[in-house]
């Protein structure tokens, strides 16, 4: 260890009780830190590549990739994979996985479509109960995780499958069908589509939900890189012990990212039900590796204590375009999921890089 | 030193038991202003269940813990730093990712801002940073490198900065030079010298009684979970200090047993 701080052979160093404080030494190997060494330190660099390259494929391989139209169809696309994939990334930036993000969407979509529809609850009340619902949920979670100090991984898994089960039981117990329909007929449906699920810039048609997504990613920013929580969340992820020792209050912060990610995952869902004015039982299952694939993507590593919400908002942008622009380039959309694949495997390889040098001297 | 003021920190016939196992028994040490006390112990002497008795991890079973006079019971580190004890462990004092300032601050953010715009005052972090490393002899330049960029001694005196910054009376450094090479192991013992001379008491656990020796003020040996002795500066060498450390008597026998084992039967 520290090999690179010189020659060892200088014993003398142990210095003398009473020794004046040294005058401090120009550090040579900072010398110079130029732009691309500041730039390769941030999390997102890979990920605006990847999305700029795949933009300009696209773009110039399609009619309609680039015109207006095309970029509201994948900026839609983008948005509500964007929003989880933000708050999966502060998750895994805290050292936490969620495998139960994805069927959320699905479980918080039925719960408002079945307050409202079957049992007679106006959408804003519903609504409320579904966030609440949703935090619960959440909160169970990060508490299950800490309390038993396994592997969110495993935790979230079971949330995964109980959520899974109760979603398709619960809506075929009530509803005799797999789908729970009619949401367009409750009142104060047409004020929670206008703030939920609108579109706006007329012939083309953007998503309201864009407006989220950047909103959602802009605030998560300034969270991560100004404040006190931000700091916290780096440090959770990093370092639990050394975190805990500075009195960083470890399962708080922990606990408070698994409500986060659930109350994204309500607000998904929410959008979606209120787009469709209807929602599948099977809703959301699956969408948790593309979250955690579009946070992974935009530099965040598997290991926790590293990446960034921009990152994460551009590895969505990356699944949109691509699932978008290969239904343009008129191939089989299965071909999807190997593309999914690979840029997983890519990005993977290079967050392992930056880790190295990041982590540097320790190891 | 200190005769007529009581220590900074002191322990009167500390106890601590693991249901059957007695991890520590009897143990006695102070430490005053400006004062470096060494703990020293092979692996297994105690020294860890010791450390985090003072740190406020553990509570201690039986006898009396006073912090300046005052019987103290600490239910959690966060109360033992609020009476100015600060303890830095080895290997766990600094999130390796995140940047200097960051971990420097790490836990006590300075904010400005009321409300949901309360946020951490970088630029303050990131000058006050600068400056308290200055005064421990770091210049660094680039307060957003990540810490796990520095070497294992400029790692320590982060953590040792900070806790001084935060008005730390006590300094307890959990074997702040083993994983430390020979230069860097110096680096580090010059901090703990510095920490003595701006009036801190240090408690300095450590196995190596070469590290100790050269800045020791007073030197406690345990060894299974006992104390061995007690000395002054100047009342021990540090021959018989290395012989305490190791069991006194045992360390003499192996050497016989080594020593008849090479030279017997070929």
């Amino acid at each position: 260890m520290n090999e690179a701080s010189g020659g060892g052979s200088r014993a003398a160093a142990v210095t003398a009780p009473g020794a004046p404080t040294p005058e401090p030494v120009a550090d040579e190997r900072l010398a110079n830190i130029g732009l691309v060494a500041r730039l390769m330190r941030r999390p997102e660099v890979g990920s605006l590549l990847g999305a700029l390259v795949i933009c300009a494929f696209f773009w110039l391989t399609t009619d309609v990739f680039g015109t207006l139209n095309g970029i509201a169809n994948w900026t839609d696309v983008a948005s509500t994979l964007g929003i989880m994939a933000v708050a999966v990334a502060l998750l895994m930036i805290g050292g936490e996985f969620d495998l139960s993000a994805g069927v959320m969407t699905g479980t918080t979509g039925l719960l408002m479509g079945l307050l409202t529809t079957e049992w007679g609850i106006s959408m804003w009340p519903a609504i409320a109960l579904t966030f609440l619902f949703a935090a619960t949920v959440g909160f169970l979670n990060g508490y299950m995780v800490m309390r038993t100090k396994l592997p969110s991984f495993i935790v979230t898994l079971a949330t995964f499958f109980v959520l899974q089960g109760v979603n398709l039981g619960v809506t075929k117990a009530i509803t005799g069908t797999v789908r729970v329909a009619g949401l367009g007929d409750v009142p104060g449906y047409d004020s929670a589509s206008k703030l939920f699920s609108s579109t706006f810039w007329a012939p083309h048609n953007f998503r309201i939900s864009v407006i989220w997504w950047i909103a959602i990613a802009a605030l998560a920013t300034w969270v991560l890189a100004r404040t006190r929580a931000g700091n916290w969340i780096f440090a959770v992820g990093g370092d639990a012990n050394a975190s805990r020792n500075v009195g960083v209050p470890v399962a708080r912060v922990k606990i408070a990212l698994f409500m986060t990610t659930a109350i994204a995952a309500a607000l998904v869902g929410i959008m979606i039900a209120l787009r469709l004015s209807s929602v599948q039982a099977g809703q959301g299952v699956g969408e948790e590796f593309t979250y955690i694939i579009a946070a992974v993507v935009g530099g965040c590593l598997l290991t926790g204590g590293y990446g960034s919400a921009i990152g994460a908002s551009l590895g969505a942008l990356i699944v949109g375009m691509a699932f978008i622009g290969i239904q343009f380039s008129g191939w089989n959309t299965d071909w999807r999921f190997l593309f999914l694949g690979v840029i997983l495997l890519l990005a993977v390889l290079v967050n392992n890089l930056v880790r190295h040098r990041a982590e540097g001297a320790r190891r | 030193m200190t005769a007529e003021k009581a220590p900074l920190l002191e322990v009167r016939g500390v106890s601590k038991y693991f249901g059957n196992v007695i991890a520590l028994k009897d143990i006695s040490l102070g430490v005053g202003a400006g004062e470096v006390t060494c703990v020293l112990g092979d692996n297994g002497a105690g020294k860890s269940s010791f450390i985090k008795i003072l740190a406020g991890v553990h509570p201690h079973d039986d006898g009396e813990f006073l912090v300046e006079g005052e019987p103290v019971r600490f239910k959690s580190p966060r109360d033992a730093r609020e009476r100015g004890i600060a303890t830095v462990f080895q290997d766990l004092a600094t999130v390796p990712l995140m940047s200097v300032w960051r971990n420097f601050f790490l836990g006590s953010e300075p904010t400005v801002g009321k409300g949901p715009l309360r946020r951490i005052d970088v630029g303050r972090a990131q000058q006050t940073m600068r400056e308290e490393m200055r005064k421990m002899g770091i210049d660094v330049r680039d307060a957003d490198q990540p810490v796990g960029t520095l070497s294992g001694g400029e790692r320590q005196a982060v953590a040792i900065a900070r806790a001084v910054y935060f008005g730390a009376k006590v300094l307890i450094l959990d074997e702040p030079t083993s994983a430390l090479g020979v230069k860097q192991s110096g680096v580090v013992l010059r901090y703990v010298v510095q920490a003595r001379e701006r009036g801190l008491g240090v408690i300095f656990i450590t196995h190596n009684p070469h590290h100790a020796y050269p800045v020791g003020d007073r030197f406690v040996v345990l060894n299974r979970g006992r104390l061995l002795g007690d000395w002054r500066r100047g009342e021990i060498g540090r021959d018989e200090l290395v012989k305490m450390m190791s069991g006194g008597a045992e360390l003499d026998q192996l050497t016989h047993e080594l020593e008849s084992q090479l030279e017997g039967p070929g």
